[in-house]
């Protein structure tokens, strides 16, 4: 026994060492000259990684990043960072940084899907890509091709890219990882707001009494935030309450006050619980003027299914169609009998999933109807249900639920509700979402000062660009989207489009942007900052089908990771402080960098990979009657009306959506980028020769000022409002909507957001246009005879009923798997692992387990296990002590390690509203290798 | 030559063979001697879990490498020359490979002579009152920050050492501080139990900074003692820490010395 | 050239016990794990180095029975069996030291002194010597320098600047001193020698079949216990013989074997 156990620990310690060396760490830096501090160039930027969005001024020499400091201005950090924003001067320079296109060719150097990896030319790089663009195009139409886009693009590059795929292309198939991140947060606004993103900000936290905190492990994954989170505390210990609600004691419990263990999914009884408590026992604490002036009560369908494919789908495998069933339909349990019973289900039921494709649909209904939805969620009821550690007595465990809502409903108690993955990453993540809401709006306790529920953001602009650009399949800029007739002809405008370019209907969402794949029905996928192939659920499905099938895969990065690894073509790609850029964090604060230092080797920004391909397509290839499959009618040819806006067929999309003449307008050089480079609009001193094999001498204009002042046209005026950009050089960030040079700090009350004032409702005004006009029903469902009402400046308090999670423990799959990050690692760690300090802080991802479950199944501290689903499996070394600290019966594996590809095992079940993959819940086994 | 005389001389030879051999072995064992002496003089070295203390250790270490083969982490070393340590006894170097604290730590009961004890590892099992290993008794040194240079106290929200630690919040915690320079963040600094701490290493290794700023040292090198004339009049205990040794000191006798004080009086009378 | 069959079988014994200790370092065998000093036999009984055991308890550290007992069993085995065939069949030194002996014969290289010219009780002398040292020091005196030990641990752990002992061993024996090490100053020998008196296997020599060609003579590494040739038909008593067999081999005349 302790023969294999030693050898396979040496081995594997060997062949991550061999690992890590492949990865070819900087020694660069560490070897830095000492120079006269008088010789560095310091200026503003913003940390690379987490949706925090801290401030750091970033020092460069010989045209090199030699260090960085927190920058003591910005309000949100004042001068601090944690360790991975400490490693920002690292994070560019790992020896395997991708330098020059590479293409799996075969002996003559032409495309070979099974041939290897050869460095090419950028010229040959894009012929390649126009080459499979029009074949797919061809034989599939606009959605033959998509993106994989991000919530790490800078705002200019998501721009870009919707821009081109949606106005050039007509294709809606472009979605980013931020699908995967904040999805559910945004369907949760759009649906009870109207419009994105938080109602607080940060300020909140100093000027709250609790802070609650709902699946999300701040202290690791926001440590800023939680500096702040814990000097509230220190300020006022007897008062601040702190409480941690989680499925696994992490280091958010540290500082809490209290630690709820729930039962995974659970959240949705527990929310429900704290409202029964409002309604039933606490009337008094209803805010009715706010809840009458400001909010209706709503509901919606809860046979939605959980986001997967039908069970008949060929490519499962008999395994996993015992989960995938349940997309169909469902028998329903103990704890879904009570909870469903509204609807007239109980215990052993079998409820047919028949509103999927209607699960986004609501309604509203009295307060009456939505009491009675909360009727079943008492004190026992819930907590039988909801704790998640059987070492637990129920009497303690009621005790602290007790205390929960007592926090929550005392008067004058000023409450914030922090969440992140746990709540998002949830088949349910809309509803639980909508679900905070409903608990702060009861008591009126939200878009005040200090109080309010908060989604916390995991990307650095996953805001900033994925949400407010609307690099969405179904999202345009501003909150709008591609379905409505009127945000279609805005965007046209703007884009200077002949009516009916824009393609209506919804494009694939990430997971079905891989399920295509597939099936074949996309064959050309783009990744831009983003590492699909690890970071998606299922991921055996995705991999197999980008290397086995017929398609062509093109990753643009900074670094080699597994997604490159599955790619047919690797552009080798400028990263964050080698291109001018913006990112918007969760306090919806824009902050913009200038570039600092030229690109290494021949990698390029994205805004460039972009704008070159455009070169290759003209109206002709793109304009014409495009098929789009489930669309009646075919989207219009309107060639016929370019003349109007001076095009012709032969002219490209280059100078249609980027060198036309408004962008000609935006000069180069300009007195804001003095000093400073700008790779696209003057090309730099690598003099790299560009797509067309000649040496890239630059567009010769200020490309990103004009595509950031085109941009926030589109929210000028519809409480999406930025500042001009030279201002963002010279501010720390603001916060929008930007109203007369002013940011604004609490959304939708009077006092502090000029357009809820001018809504003239009162204190509040919650003035999102979306999803405002609703017809009315019962608890069961819409009532055809009421008239549809008109929800202006309102919101909307929802009813959502909790249901299981489509897989759930069993006999043979008897854990739980959570997955999620660690402090020390960013996302898939292609930045992270390459930094020698933080890579030996945590060299790998560790299967975090309760010590009596690893006793009873006959393994140990240190034993390497495998970690099995009914979709496939990884290996990964046990730990049973440590930062995580599970209880019986759930395990929890971080995916930021390629060796350890957690999401292999993972089930691509999604919100069926958000379509947000639910990453933190699937039933596995684990035994001994 | 007379018998006398042969005698003598045999004698004499004898007697010169003898101071010879007596020579020999002197300038054998003073070179020997004096290269054990330095070859004892090391540095620190940070012995596997229930070492004896370093004296006794280097005494009962037979150099066999028992407990190295059986690390399956590769954390054990034997001294070579050169490594500043006992030459052939086990060593680890926290920084490079940590203690992963095996919980069956297979290098111990191997040790044949005790120099790894493996009472000094065992505890009573709370449920089955049994007696078991239990790792988290070992000693083999004590985590010490360098406050100037871990990045936590200057505000950075790091604690990688923490996160790393085996024992997190018994042997490491964090102590919460207000950051009166921003005035909304503060600081969580590490701070090492010693008591608890095992030394295990695995907080050095991760330390994040160029070199560690939290590094294990053996406990004779960090640990002061107290004189044993003082007790805690706050602490019942610490009169037990005294009670058992304590042995009475003879009283000094030294007139002489007194004499001589008292009678030096040159140097109180300033020169005229 | 003459028979080496006893040649080949120790280098053979020698060669796979060193073998195995590697194995049971690098792959896990669990033959034989440890080293010279103390050996994890099968993963049940220890075999260790008396005078290793010695030297500790000079420091008045009392170990744990393991190795008591398996220096006993050791002692025992070579006082009572053996006698010095640690030396010849055991020690990997003994190849080093062999091999500086062959060298001197085969190239003619003359060492500083013969064998003869230095006491060989000067070993006994070092033996007494590293107890007082390692009772005044606290420490295992000869363990620190110990070219057994060093050298194995060389083989597993990889060559260090301390196996440079082994290099100074073969350079002694090759151009000091004749069968130097081995026969004049090495203490874990003598100890054998000094106690395998009453071994049950020897050299026995009948001095009938005797030519007195001397050849057995030219290799004995302790020529001096081999006084009875051409004289005597007996057994090898002194244990300063380590039972090497080399004059077995080379013997063309029948006039020495194995004897219980």
């Amino acid at each position: 026994m302790s023969l294999s156990r030693r050898s396979f620990i040496k081995r594997s310690a060997v062949a991550s060492v061999a690992a890590a060396v492949g990865m070819g760490m900087s020694k660069e830096l560490s070897a830095a000259p000492s120079v006269a501090e008088n010789d560095w160039r310091w200026d503003k930027s913003v940390c690379r990684f987490c949706g925090t969005g801290c401030g750091i001024m970033v020092a460069t020499r010989n045209d090199r990043i030699v260090a960085v400091k927190g920058d003591p201005a910005a309000p949100v950090n004042r001068g601090l960072n944690c360790i991975k924003g400490y490693f920002n001067a690292k994070i560019m320079y790992g020896e395997d940084r991708l330098k020059t296109p590479l293409m799996r060719v075969d002996a003559e150097g032409n495309f070979d899907k099974n041939g290897k990896f050869k460095p090419i030319s950028w010229k040959k790089a894009f012929d390649e890509m126009e080459l499979q663009i029009k074949k797919s195009m061809k034989e599939l139409g606009p959605t033959g091709i998509g993106i994989f886009g991000s919530g790490q693009y800078t705002v200019q590059e998501g721009y870009a890219a919707v821009k081109l795929m949606k106005a050039g292309f007509r294709s809606n198939n472009i979605d980013p990882n931020a699908r995967h991140c904040m999805a559910s947060a945004v369907a949760g606004f759009i649906q009870t707001y109207g419009i994105d993103e938080p109602a607080g900000c940060y300020d909140d936290i100093e000027l709250t009494d609790t802070v609650i905190s709902w699946g999300a492990n701040m202290s690791e994954m926001h440590p800023i935030l939680w500096s702040r989170v814990t000097d509230r505390k220190l300020n006022d210990p007897d008062n601040v309450k702190i409480v941690n609600l989680t499925t696994f004691t992490n280091r958010t419990s540290d500082l809490a006050d209290t630690e709820i263990v729930f039962r995974p999914q659970t959240d949705l009884a527990i929310w429900n619980y704290l409202a029964h408590e409002i309604v039933y026992n606490h009337p008094e604490a209803i805010d009715w003027d706010f809840v009458k002036n400001h909010t209706v009560f709503a509901t919606g369908h809860a046979d939605i299914g959980y986001g997967m494919r039908n069970s008949d789908h060929p490519s499962f495998t008999d395994k996993e169609r015992e989960t995938v069933k349940a997309q169909e339909s469902k028998v329903l349990s103990k704890a879904e009998g009570t909870s469903l019973a509204y609807l007239g289900f109980k215990e052993g039921d079998t409820m047919e999933m028949k509103n999927a494709k209607a699960a986004g649909k609501h309604w509203i209904i009295g307060f009456e109807d939505f009491k009675k939805g909360l009727e079943p969620y008492t004190l026992d009821y819930v907590a039988e249900i909801s704790k998640g550690d059987e070492d637990e007595s129920i009497e303690d465990f009621k005790a602290k639920l007790q205390l929960l809502a007592d926090l929550y409903v005392e008067k004058k108690r000023k409450v914030v509700s922090f969440w992140t993955m746990g709540m998002n990453q949830h088949t349910r993540g809309t509803w639980v979402n909508e679900q905070s809401y409903m608990v702060h709006f009861l008591l009126g306790k939200q878009a005040k000062p200090g109080d309010g529920a908060f989604s916390l953001t995991g990307q650095p602009s996953a805001c900033g660009t994925a949400r407010e650009v609307g690099t969405f399949s179904h999202r345009l800029p501003a909150d709008m989207v591609v379905k409505n007739p009127k945000h279609r002809a805005i965007s046209e405008k703007i884009w200077k489009l002949p009516e009916g370019t824009l393609n209506p209907k919804v494009g694939s969402h990430v997971m079905k942007i891989h399920r295509d794949v597939e099936d074949g029905k996309i064959k050309f996928v783009w990744v831009q900052v983003n590492n699909p192939y690890q970071n998606t659920a299922n991921a055996n499905h995705w991999i197999k089908s980008a290397r086995k099938q017929d398609n062509f895969i093109v990753v643009s990065d900074g670094y080699p990771g597994v997604s490159a690894k599955v790619a047919d073509l690797v552009l080798p790609t400028a990263m964050i402080y080698e291109k001018w850029g913006a990112y918007g964090n969760a306090e919806r604060r824009t902050q913009h960098w200038r570039q600092q230092v030229t690109p290494v080797g021949d990698s390029m920004p994205d805004v460039w990979q972009i704008v070159e391909l455009s070169k290759r397509f003209t109206i002709r290839d793109v304009w014409g009657e495009q098929h789009i499959p489930g669309m009646d009618k075919p989207l219009p040819d309107v060639t016929t009306k370019i003349s109007e806006f001076g095009y012709n067929p032969s002219t490209t999309l280059y100078d249609v959506l980027f060198a036309n003449d408004e962008a000609k307008g935006f000069a180069w050089p300009d007195p804001i980028g003095a000093g400073f480079g700008n790779t696209e609009a003057e090309g730099d001193k690598r003099k790299v020769v560009g797509s067309d094999d000649k040496t890239f001498e630059g567009y010769g204009f200020f490309i990103q000022k004009y595509l950031w002042e085109e941009y926030r046209r589109f929210g000028e005026g519809h409480a999406h409002d930025y500042a001009d950009f030279d201002t963002y050089h010279k501010v720390r960030g603001l916060k929008w909507p930007v109203v007369d040079g002013k940011e604004t700090q609490w959304r939708f009350n009077a006092k502090y957001d000029p357009y809820a004032k001018k809504a003239g409702t009162g204190d509040f005004a919650f003035y999102g246009k979306a999803l405002k006009n609703l017809p009315q029903g019962s608890l069961t469902g819409v009532d055809g005879e009421k008239e549809k009402i008109d929800l202006s400046n309102k919101a909307k308090i929802f009813f959502r009923p909790y249901m299981d999670a489509p897989e759930v423990p069993d006999k043979e799959y008897p854990f739980w798997l959570s997955t999620g990050r660690v402090l020390e690692h960013w996302h898939s760690g292609t930045m992270t692992m390459r930094v020698p300090e933080l890579y030996r802080a945590v060299p790998e991802a560790l299967c975090y387990m309760h010590p009596k479950d690893a006793e009873k199944n006959g393994y140990k501290q240190g034993d390497l296990v495998w970690v099995e689903s009914r979709r496939g499996k990884v290996k990964a070394h046990v730990e049973t002590r440590g930062r995580n600290r599970t209880p019986k019966g759930l395990v929890y594996v971080p995916w930021f390690d390629e060796k350890v590809l957690i999401n292999k095992v993972c089930l691509d079940a999604t919100c069926p509203i958000s379509k947000q993959t639910d990453f933190k819940k699937c039933a596995v086994k684990v035994y001994k290798v | 030559m007379s018998k006398e005389e042969d005698k003598m001389a045999t004698r004499r030879k004898a007697l010169t063979d003898l101071v010879k051999g007596a020579g020999y072995l002197a300038l054998g064992g003073l070179t020997w001697g004096g290269y054990v002496k330095e070859a004892k003089a090391t540095e620190f070295a940070l012995r596997p879990p229930g070492a004896l203390p370093e004296k006794d250790f280097v005494k009962a270490c037979i150099k066999c490498g028992l407990c190295v083969e059986h690390c399956p982490y590769d954390t054990l070393l034997l001294s070579e020359h050169g490594d500043k340590k006992v030459i052939g006894t086990p060593y680890f170097d926290a920084r490079t490979i940590p203690c992963y604290m095996c919980v069956d730590i297979p290098c111990v009961p191997v040790c044949p002579t005790g120099a790894l004890d493996v009472t000094l590892l065992t505890s009573i099992d709370e449920e089955t009152q049994e007696e078991k290993l239990d790792i988290n008794k070992s000693k083999m040194g004590v985590a010490v920050v360098d406050p100037d240079n871990c990045v936590a106290f200057w505000g950075i929200q790091c604690d990688a050492c923490y996160r790393a630690c085996p024992l997190l919040d018994e042997a490491i915690s964090l102590v919460y501080e207000k950051n009166e320079r921003t005035g909304k963040h503060a600081f969580l600094k590490p701070e090492v139990h010693r008591e608890v701490c095992t030394g295990c290493g695995l907080c050095e290794h991760a330390c994040i900074t160029e070199e560690a700023s939290i590094i294990v040292l053996p406990h004779e090198i960090v640990t002061g003692k107290v004189g044993d004339h003082y007790i805690k009049g706050w602490d019942k205990n610490d009169e037990n820490r005294l009670r058992k040794e304590k042995e009475l000191e003879k009283i000094g006798d030294d007139m002489k010395s007194t004499l001589d004080y008292l009678n030096s009086t040159d140097d109180l009378l300033d020169e005229e | 050239m003459k028979n080496s069959k006893y040649l080949i079988l120790r280098r053979l014994v020698q060669l796979g016990l060193l073998a195995l200790f590697i194995g049971g370092n690098v792959y896990g065998w669990k033959v034989l794990e440890g080293n010279y000093s103390t050996a994890l036999v099968f993963e049940s009984f220890h075999l260790s180095d008396p005078y290793a055991v010695l030297q500790m308890l000079a420091t008045f550290y009392m170990p744990l029975s393991e190795v008591i007992i398996g220096a006993l069993i050791l002692f025992f085995f070579y006082a009572l069996i053996g006698g010095r065939a640690f030396c010849s069949w055991v020690c990997p030194i003994n190849i080093i030291t062999d091999t500086a002996a062959y060298i001197q014969r085969k190239y003619k290289i003359k060492p500083l002194m013969k064998t003869r010219e230095v006491n060989r009780n000067l070993r006994y002398y070092v033996l007494g010597l590293g107890l007082v040292l390692s009772s005044i020091f606290g420490i295992a005196a000869f363990e620190l320098i110990n070219p057994i030990t060093v050298l194995h641990r060389a083989l597993i752990f990889g060559i260090g600047f301390s196996s440079s002992i082994v290099l100074i061993v073969f350079l002694f024996d090759l151009l000091i001193l004749e069968h130097g090490y081995c026969g004049h100053i090495c203490p874990v020998g003598a100890l054998y020698a000094a106690t395998g008196r009453f071994r049950a296997i020897k050299v026995y020599h009948d001095k009938d079949n005797c030519t007195l060609c001397m050849k057995c003579k030219i290799v004995c590494p302790e020529p001096q216990v081999l006084g009875l040739i051409g004289k005597e038909t007996a057994k090898i008593k002194t244990a300063e013989c380590t039972n090497c067999a080399r004059c077995i081999d080379v013997c063309d005349d029948d006039a020495l074997k194995f004897k219980l």
